[in-house]
């Protein structure tokens, strides 16, 4: 279907296509098997300028969008979701920097996020802290012209890998949500480790660790913006980077798609294609409507966020939690029609269906992503003053 | 240092069918892809550029819409392009087309070194590197997997050939054809790609490079392409294949069922 994309964006689709074909599907089922993380890719991305889409172009990226980043992670996810969201990933690290950082920041660590010379991660998520972000408990304590850090993330996307990390602490436990606020830390700062690598059940191209702060003595001007804005900076960062998610979704979706045609029209039992049996048909329409239907809001909704709307969190919440849940139903329809041949690690579909599940679960779970589309329409209508009935 | 890389557009070999009639390739409704060879060639030289500060010109002979060959390079990192295009310039064999090509590039003038693939896979004749360097008087190698500048005025290369490997000292200007042990081809760049795309690719004809009519093109070669064929296949042959022990198996079988003396 014509998106009537710009000529740039086209060239992001077809460069991030490119590489998803040359560079990742040949060697996917060996990154998920082995579990290695996609250093080589990652250098290839960063070699076709794509780690910079979203950042200004006086940061040394290439001035786009979340659109123009969307645009790239599905056609990577296409290929691998595991890969994909080591490079997504980076993008949400670098999010609360580019959001609220000082120009001093931006100028020291942008460039190098956007060269992909350093992968970003982002950490929040605390054993205690799932869904309920307010019960973080590492601490950051204000010493002299430094901070002192104390706790642990856990989880964390690229931890290991990445050299920058935007972190999430309490500065003053007593001021409840308004007592949060983002860091700076890097790879290497005194009392920074991390923990072992966790074993998934799937995107596991992708490095999950934890991320251990023991008295981690940083800098006083790594603290991101000022004392206090760090959930706020966490929910903006969010209304940026779940359209990503969205994106690893359609991308998903798309190629589990792909593969269950290509393999109907293939498969004869009882004499016929199977794609000829209305129930295949019916279940591969199933796919494709909600496939375009995921990539449609998508590309809407992005296109819309990047005027800087007041619904985004809302739009956000939307196409993270439809396409998550497309590509997990896709996925799975994809495994059925290839029957046994599905369930082998012999054919792709067996692992998009692993690594779909992550997508209703991490940058906020899918009910989460309901309760915010529901909190917001509860404060969207009761600033309506006429009545519908 | 500015460098000339030499590409080819040829038909994507893994589509190319021979009409069983005419014994002519059928080109109709097969993709262009640029010479494998070649993009080792462009890779070689954007090494050379990665390492210190050079300029790369890439050139193709072709028609029209050998633009897009170029386009192709530039969104890979080479610096300019340049198309050699003119009716009088089809038919070319080697030899012409070399006539072309170094005219070109002595044109462009101040070239300290030349690139191309080891052969074009449509044609596989690996004659034209060679004869540019010929037409142009510089030394020349050809098959080189490696190759380290020295001082400014030479290179080490090391080239594979059949019997082993030789390693050369080459004073520049000169010429190489390059295989693809000089590194897998980069994919292009965001940036690079939109700078390709409204990029001025200068065309050059006989008027421009000054030649004859009657050297080049058609006119200008010595040799004819009178007819392609691809041989009749051989049905005699078997192909083993599996495991050492299955093929040996197998092997066994077949001496025996052929009722070869001592088996
Ligand atoms: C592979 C992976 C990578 C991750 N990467 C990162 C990262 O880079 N950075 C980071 O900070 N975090 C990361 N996370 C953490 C992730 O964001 C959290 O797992 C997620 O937010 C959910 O938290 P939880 O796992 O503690 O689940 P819980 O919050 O314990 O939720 C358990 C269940 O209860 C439901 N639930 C909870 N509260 C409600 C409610 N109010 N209403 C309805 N249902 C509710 C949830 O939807 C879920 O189904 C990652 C997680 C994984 C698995």
């Amino acid at each position: 279907m014509n998106y009537f994309l710009t000529e740039e964006q086209q060239m992001i689709q077809e460069l991030a296509a490119q590489i998803a074909r040359e560079k990742i599907k040949p060697v996917r089922a060996q990154l998920d098997e082995q579990e290695e993380f996609p250093w080589e890719i990652m250098q290839v991305l960063a070699q076709a300028d794509l780690f910079g889409l979203y950042i200004p172009e006086e940061y040394g990226g290439m001035g786009g969008g979340i659109l123009e980043n969307c645009l790239a992670i599905e056609q990577l996810a296409q290929a691998c979701i595991g890969v994909a969201t080591s490079f997504a990933a980076s993008g949400l690290g670098a999010y609360p920097i580019l959001l609220y950082g000082s120009e001093e920041q931006k100028q020291r660590y942008l460039p190098e996020v956007a060269a992909g010379k350093r992968l970003a991660a982002f950490g929040l998520t605390e054993s205690s802290a799932g869904s309920d972000v307010s019960g973080i408990k590492t601490t950051a304590v204000r010493d002299g012209d430094h901070y002192l850090l104390n706790g642990n993330k856990q989880w964390i996307t690229n931890g290991g890998e990445a050299e920058i990390y935007s972190v999430l602490a309490l500065t003053d436990r007593s001021k409840g949500p308004r007592g949060a606020s983002f860091f700076i830390v890097e790879k290497g700062d005194p009392g920074f480790s991390f923990g072992r690598k966790e074993k998934k059940l799937g995107i596991r191209a992708s490095a999950t660790r934890e991320l251990i702060f023991q008295d981690c003595r940083i800098p006083k001007d790594r603290l991101i913006g000022r004392e206090g804005i760090g959930f706020i900076n966490a929910m903006k960062t969010f209304d940026k980077s779940r359209p990503g998610i969205a994106a690893l979704g359609v991308g998903l979706s798309q190629g589990a798609l792909d593969l269950a045609v290509e393999y109907a029209r293939q498969r004869e039992q009882f004499g016929k294609p199977i794609i000829t049996f209305q129930a295949i048909q019916h279940k591969l329409a199933n796919m494709a409507i909600k496939t375009e239907a995921s990539r449609a809001l998508l590309y809407a909704a992005a296109r819309h966020m990047d005027t800087e709307p007041p619904d985004a969190s809302k739009l956000a919440a939307m196409v993270k939690v439809f396409s998550g849940d497309v590509a997990m139903e896709v996925a799975t329809d994809a495994v059925q029609i290839l029957g046994g041949y599905g369930y082998m690690q012999d054919y792709p579909v067996e692992k998009m269906m692993r690594d779909a599940k992550i997508l209703q679960i991490y940058e906020g779970t899918n009910e989460i992503q309901r309760n915010i589309i529901g909190q917001e329409l509860n404060k969207e209508y009761s600033r309506i003053k006429e009545t519908f009935f | 240092m500015h460098i000339v890389v030499c590409i080819k557009q040829v038909p994507d070999t893994k589509n190319v069918r021979i009409d069983p009639d005419t014994h002519t390739l059928v080109r109709q409704g097969v993709e262009s892809i640029i010479n494998p060879f070649d993009l080792f060639a462009v890779e070689a030289a954007l090494q050379i550029k990665d390492a210190s500060s050079a300029t790369i010109t890439v050139i193709t002979m072709g028609p029209p819409q050998a633009e897009e060959a170029l386009r192709e390079v530039l969104s890979r990192g080479v610096d300019a392009a340049l198309l050699l295009s003119d009716r009088a310039f089809a038919g070319a064999d080697t030899w012409a087309t070399s006539v072309t090509l170094s005219a070109a590039i002595r044109k462009l003038g101040n070239v300290d070194l030349i690139l191309c693939g080891k052969q074009a896979v449509d044609g596989d004749t690996a004659q034209v590197g060679p004869e540019v360097a010929t037409l142009l008087d510089i030394p020349y190698a050809t098959f080189v997997k490696k190759m380290e500048p020295l001082d400014a005025q030479h290179l080490k290369v090391t080239r594979q050939t059949d019997e082993g490997t030789e390693v050369w000292k080459l004073s520049t200007p000169a010429l190489i054809t390059v295989i693809k042990e000089v590194g897998e081809p980069r994919l292009p760049s965001l940036r690079h790609k939109m700078r390709a795309k409204k990029a001025a690719i200068p065309v050059w004809g006989i008027a421009e490079l000054g030649l004859d009519a009657n050297d080049v093109g058609l006119c200008g070669s010595f040799t004819q392409v009178v007819r392609v064929f691809s041989p009749p296949r051989r049905t005699d042959r078997v192909i083993i294949e599996g495991s050492l022990e299955e093929q040996v198996e197998q092997l066994y079988r077949y001496l025996k069922e052929a009722k070869v003396p001592g088996i």
